[in-house]
């Protein structure tokens, strides 16, 4: 997002505002669906990030390509045509790579399409600006996205299965928490690290202005 | 699976796999528009007809498609229907309750890039259920999804009231809450046995 009256982002600004001032899993919670249909394992969480950042450079550099072209009142159309045209490209891209992957993604790889991040992006960024910068922007924001499910996946997998990516971590003794690879652990877990972003953003300004933390505290 | 009878069919998709409690989709509208009671029941039921509409258009679609051999474009066509469709909710909800088109804002829209629209139209494809089977799959998908907001906008609203620490507000209670739900779901496991 630029604001009007500040000095214009640089392309560093640009690449790391996906990673982590707009992080699209834990700042903004867009893309909430396949982030937890599919993060059960590192490896699939990691597949879908990968899938779900190709989309995202394909349709931004087309997007703002035809920024000039596009009418305004079709342009959403147009903006998810194009992003189904990538889709499919994935979808048929994994097949081919990994028909294991596909079936453990199942439908979710065609959901990308729906993905309200990946919309957001092309709406906001892409149409407005030139395709050098809407690269860069989609390439922050798509690895941001999978920094997420990744954090996502992982914590799923060592405490549903007791391992990370298929290796075992803790010895024949663990007793795996099945319920963090079922539906109710996904919801848990990316609580948990809305969570903790919360309290590492509210705690932040406390050392500089302690009066203040304390005032705000005594409201909750 | 194309043999499961239409009741399975519609209490496995109501209950033990919930579009949202269990299957994660349409979440953002979840999140977003279950915090009051009196925009969650209009919400589910616009999603629902959605739902419908464009499970019907997607059977037809599927049929065209195969016949002329031209599955890549499956995935375009689904989602330029469901466009359309919400288009049409919108202009006839704009013209008969102007109130509550506004109250549901940003994500009336927005139910186009709603996962569990589409999400009925791929899953259908992908179990090959017969037209009837694929409404009753809609209609479960509707009900389902209204239902869980209903539930977590009764929740959200007594939450209102509830002494929350700062710290846990705003998205991160109600995804807890969400997983509560679901666990509570997960005791209908199995219902209908159409998995």
């Amino acid at each position: 997002m630029v604001i009007p009256g500040q000095t214009p982002p640089t392309n560093l600004d640009e690449f790391l505002e996906g990673i982590w001032k707009q992080n699209p899993v834990f700042v903004m919670v867009l893309g909430l669906c396949p982030a937890l249909a599919v993060t059960v394992s590192a490896v699939n969480a990691l597949a879908m990030g990968a899938a779900t950042t190709f989309v995202l450079l394909g349709s931004a550099l087309l997007v703002s390509l035809m920024r000039r072209i596009v009418p305004r009142e079709v342009r959403i159309a147009t903006y998810i045509v194009i992003i189904a045209t990538f889709v499919t490209i994935v979808d048929y891209l994994i097949a081919a790579i990994s028909l294991e992957l596909y079936e453990a993604l199942g439908a979710f790889i065609q959901l990308i399409v729906v993905n309200c991040m990946i919309l957001g992006r092309a709406e906001a960024h892409a149409s407005k600006f030139a395709p050098g910068r809407a690269l860069i922007n989609a390439l922050g924001m798509g690895i941001g996205f999978s920094i997420g499910l990744f954090a996502l996946g992982s914590v799923r997998e060592i405490l549903g299965a007791g391992t990370l990516f298929g290796v075992p971590l803790f010895g024949p003794d663990f007793q795996p928490w099945v319920v963090m690879v079922l539906p109710p652990g996904g919801f848990f877990v990316l609580g948990a690290w809305l969570l903790l972003f919360n309290w590492w953003r509210n705690r932040k300004p406390a050392p500089r202005e302690p009066v203040v933390a304390a005032g705000e505290a005594s409201h909750g | 699976m194309a043999e499961a009878t239409l009741t399975q069919i519609f209490l496995a998709t109501v209950l033990a796999n919930n579009f949202v409690l269990a299957m994660f989709l349409g979440l953002c509208p979840f999140i977003g528009v279950s915090g009051r009671l009196n925009t969650a029941l209009p919400m589910g039921a616009a999603t629902s007809f959605v739902m419908l509409v464009a499970s019907l258009c997607a059977y037809g679609l599927n049929y065209l498609v195969t016949v002329f051999e031209l599955e890549f474009l499956r995935l375009i066509s689904y989602i330029v229907i469901i466009a359309s469709a919400v288009q049409l909710v919108e202009m006839v909800m704009k013209k008969y309750s102007p109130a509550l088109f506004r109250a549901l804002g940003i994500y009336l829209p927005l139910i186009t890039t709603n996962c569990a629209i589409l999400g009925v139209a791929l899953f259908q494809t992908a179990r090959e259920y017969s037209l009837a089977q694929a409404l009753v799959f809609a209609l479960g998908a509707g009900a389902g999804f209204t239902l869980a907001l209903l539930l977590m906008a009764g929740l959200r609203e007594r939450l209102n009231l509830a002494g929350v620490p700062n710290v846990v507000q705003g998205t991160a209670l109600s995804l807890m809450l969400a997983g509560l739900l679901s666990l509570a779901f997960m005791g209908f496991a199995g219902l209908g046995a159409g998995e």
